[in-house]
């Protein structure tokens, strides 16, 4: 339905002219059908286009151009209330509670994205170069893939009863008398957060690393080496500009997903501490919808104007 | 079931309440006689004992009724035997709070019947989405807990702060929305669920007799402690810690002010910055599961968490404070399109809720039934005598699906249903400046 209406309005905006049918025998709507039949077998790119376009249209700029229009909206107890006021906005932006929040998301994002890299290519450029039978290759790629199988809360619940006070680790430290009371830092904390970052978003490095990795051309590993570089500088000077769409897409996917988490952050921290998406969370389940969105609005905009600043050093498509 | 049994379950009664020596004891000894003594006069005139041999049974049995509430109350063993006994087919929605009062403001025809609570009915009820009840249609009115009706369980009970339940459930008139001061003809719930929580222990690790709120923020816990992560709950039980601290004294812990939100959560803030939680939960099994790790050993906590800590083996308390208990409760009312058959096949529904087998399911998992002398019909004395006079038990006490929750001997925690009902500190509530202090909450949590 929407697709006729938007090659409806496209085909009258071209051709306007043949909206008033010359004679009176002529069905007016046989003749927009004809033209328009006719116009597409011209221009197949259009049909092509339109499925995806739909899609978009609809799960992406809809929702999010509602949430725009929410964001602006006022509330009281239980009712959303259509409105022009910047309170949310205005609120969000002047509370120590967002920037407090950001702070510790930024942090978050940063000290996940530094550890899942150097994991990452450690472990793609081990698979990719170390690895010759393209058989265990492959194997060894599906292992990494295979956590992946189950629920990432599971994955990530499964730390709690490991790093507890009586935990597995605590416990096993104790009888090997290498401390003498339960790290306390282990779990309820920053440390355990970013742990369970780490632990389900390094493969979202990996692969993207690998991918690249897969494609440079080994003879210029070669004429590195006959070159006189060491291992080292082969590495810095050669594969990681080549990987480097790789990183940035690994990048853009660990960044993403930490910036817009709350559960795992929810669970980590013991309820401790707040990113932003957690903040979000609370105002959603509070039926303050507007305020969430507001906080939606601006997560987004941080996100994308981060992800402008990696598009400005790394082309990606230029590099795909 | 005969009128002799009637008059043993007075005699049996009346020698509970001789047991106990001191005057509070005494004193809510009366109020008991005097429920003991409407059941009996009630035997005499109804059918409410002996089943639901009733004038709307035929017609009511293809009724279809869609009740809402919040997980507690919303139990499918519940909606089976609502069918067995009376034909009608409840179709249950379980939301979490907020849903639910927003479902009740603003899409009054998806309910026929809502089981909320009483601070939501506060806030929905002037929305005009229900309707509400005549209690002359309703049997068994007269054996509703008078806490539910004047507030007080014993004549000379005080009033706790907060939303106390019997200051929401009447309003002035059939279809006014206003509540009333006085008990009227028009209730706006029939109050079905309710309890009285407190701060569960790990005997075991805390070494010492832990006697009042202020308990948990003893620097002797550090790290050791948890509060929960629901606004609307955790601000009031922080206000009971902190008034028990002498820091704060409220006028109304269910309504604060802006400057006493502000002091609170400084509070929780400064012991939040001192390391005295180890960590906050939301749900339910969140905090079963930080008591049996041994992560905590004092903090926020319901009733049936209690019972799930100590069904793993684990010494668990649910301990009684001097300050009193946070209270909260529920009941069920009618969406305002009802009528015709629908509206007395409702009718027939809450009657049938007041009289006795839901009670006595609810009492086995440790809530409190309305209506406590029904239920008492349908439970055993060993069953009555734990869970309601808090006597030990003589054999092993079982959950309402069988499984062994306490062993032959045990006393529960906090005493008899007088003893906790009747040392209510405040009711759940919502506040005027709830936006407030959810802010400010938000601000404590990432701080």
């Amino acid at each position: 339905m929407d697709a006729d209406a938007e090659l409806t309005g496209m085909y009258s905006q071209r051709v306007p002219e043949s909206d008033t049918p010359p004679g009176p025998a002529r069905h007016p709507h046989l003749t927009r059908r004809d033209t328009l039949i006719r116009y597409l077998t011209a221009n197949p790119s259009y049909l092509q286009v339109t499925p995806l376009a739909l899609v978009i249209l609809l799960f992406l700029l809809f929702p999010v151009l509602t949430i725009l229009i929410v964001s602006f909206w006022d509330y009281d107890a239980y009712r959303l209330i259509p409105d022009l006021i910047l309170e949310n906005y205005e609120f969000l932006l002047t509370s120590p509670v967002t920037l407090k929040a950001y702070l510790k998301t930024f942090f978050y994002a940063a000290t996940t994205w530094a550890i899942t890299l150097v994991l990452g290519f450690t472990v793609a450029y081990y698979l990719a170069f170390h690895i010759r039978s393209s058989l265990l290759q492959g194997m060894l790629f599906v292992l990494c893939t295979l956590p992946f199988l189950t629920s990432n809360i599971i994955r990530m619940i499964s730390w709690i009863p490991l790093l507890g006070r009586n935990g597995l680790v605590n416990s096993t430290l104790l009888e090997l008398k290498l401390i003498d009371a339960p790290i306390e830092w282990l779990l309820y904390s920053d440390f355990a957060v970013v742990l369970a970052f780490v632990h389900l978003y390094t493969l979202f490095m990996v692969v993207p690393i690998f991918n690249s990795m897969m494609r440079i051309d080994r003879n210029l590993i070669e004429a590195s080496i006959d070159a006189g570089a060491s291992g080292l500088q082969t590495i810095f000077q050669v594969v990681v500009p080549l990987c480097r769409s790789g990183i940035a897409i690994g990048s853009i996917f660990v960044v993403t997903l930490v910036m817009g988490d709350f559960i795992t952050v929810g669970i980590m921290s013991g309820g401790l501490s707040a990113s932003v998406g957690v903040l979000i969370r609370n105002e959603i389940s509070l039926l303050q919808y507007p305020a969430a969105a507001a906080g939606a609005v601006v997560l987004l905009t941080t996100v994308l104007i981060m992800l402008g600043i990696l598009f400005r050093f790394i082309n990606i498509k230029k590099e795909l | 079931m005969s009128f002799d049994d009637k008059k043993d379950l007075k005699d049996n009664t009346s020698a509970a309440a001789d047991e106990s020596k001191d005057g509070k004891s005494v004193l809510s000894r009366r109020g008991f006689i005097k429920a003991a003594g409407v059941v009996g006069g009630a035997a005499l005139g109804s059918g409410a004992i002996t089943g639901f041999p009733m004038i709307w049974a035929q017609n009511i049995k293809n009724v279809k009724l869609r009740q809402f509430g919040t997980g507690v109350s919303n139990l499918n063993a519940i909606a089976e035997k609502a069918k067995e006994d009376l034909g009608i087919t409840l179709e249950l929605t379980a939301l979490d709070s907020d849903a639910v009062a927003q479902r009740v403001a603003t899409q009054p025809r998806s309910f026929d019947i809502a089981d909320i609570e009483y601070w939501i009915c506060k806030k929905t009820f002037p929305a005009g989405t229900m309707q509400a009840m005549d209690t002359k249609r309703l049997k068994n009115f007269d054996k509703i807990s008078p806490l539910f009706i004047d507030g007080k369980l014993t004549p000379d009970s005080t009033i706790a702060q907060g939303t106390a339940p019997h200051t929401v459930g009447f309003v002035e008139g059939k279809d006014s929305t206003k509540f009333a001061a006085e008990p009227t003809q028009w209730m706006t719930l029939v109050p079905t669920i309710y309890n009285a929580d407190t701060l569960g222990i790990r005997p075991d690790l805390v070494g010492r007799p832990i006697t009042n709120w202020r308990d948990i923020m003893d620097p002797a816990f550090r790290g050791k402690t948890s509060i929960l992560n629901i606004p609307a709950i955790g601000i009031m039980d922080a206000a009971m810690i902190c008034e028990s601290m002498g820091e704060i004294h409220y006028a109304d812990k269910g309504n604060m002010t802006r400057e006493e939100i502000d002091k609170t959560i400084a509070i929780l803030m400064k012991a939040k910055a001192d390391g005295q939680f180890r960590a906050f939960w939301k749900s339910f099994d969140e905090s079963v599961n930080l008591m049996s790790s041994g992560e905590v050993v004092i903090q926020s906590m319901w009733s049936p968490a209690v019972a799930a800590v100590r069904a793993k083996g684990i010494a668990c308390k649910y301990q009684p404070l001097e300050e009193g208990y946070r209270a909260w409760g529920g009941g069920i009312g009618l969406a305002k399109h009802l009528s015709g058959l629908e509206l007395d096949a409702a009718y027939e529904y809450i009657d049938w809720y007041l009289s006795g087998w839901v009670g006595a399911y609810l009492n086995r998992q440790g809530y409190y039934s309305a209506a406590p002398s029904t239920s008492q019909q349908y439970m055993s004395a060993d069953e009555w005598g734990f869970w309601i006079e808090g006597k030990a038990a003589l054999g092993d006490i079982l959950s309402p699906d069988g499984k062994v929750m306490e062993k032959a001997g045990a006393v529960r925690d906090g005493g008899s249903y007088w003893d906790r009902m009747g040392a209510v500190a405040c009711w759940n509530s919502v506040m005027d400046e709830n936006k407030y202090m959810i802010r400010k909450w938000n601000e404590f949590i990432a701080s």
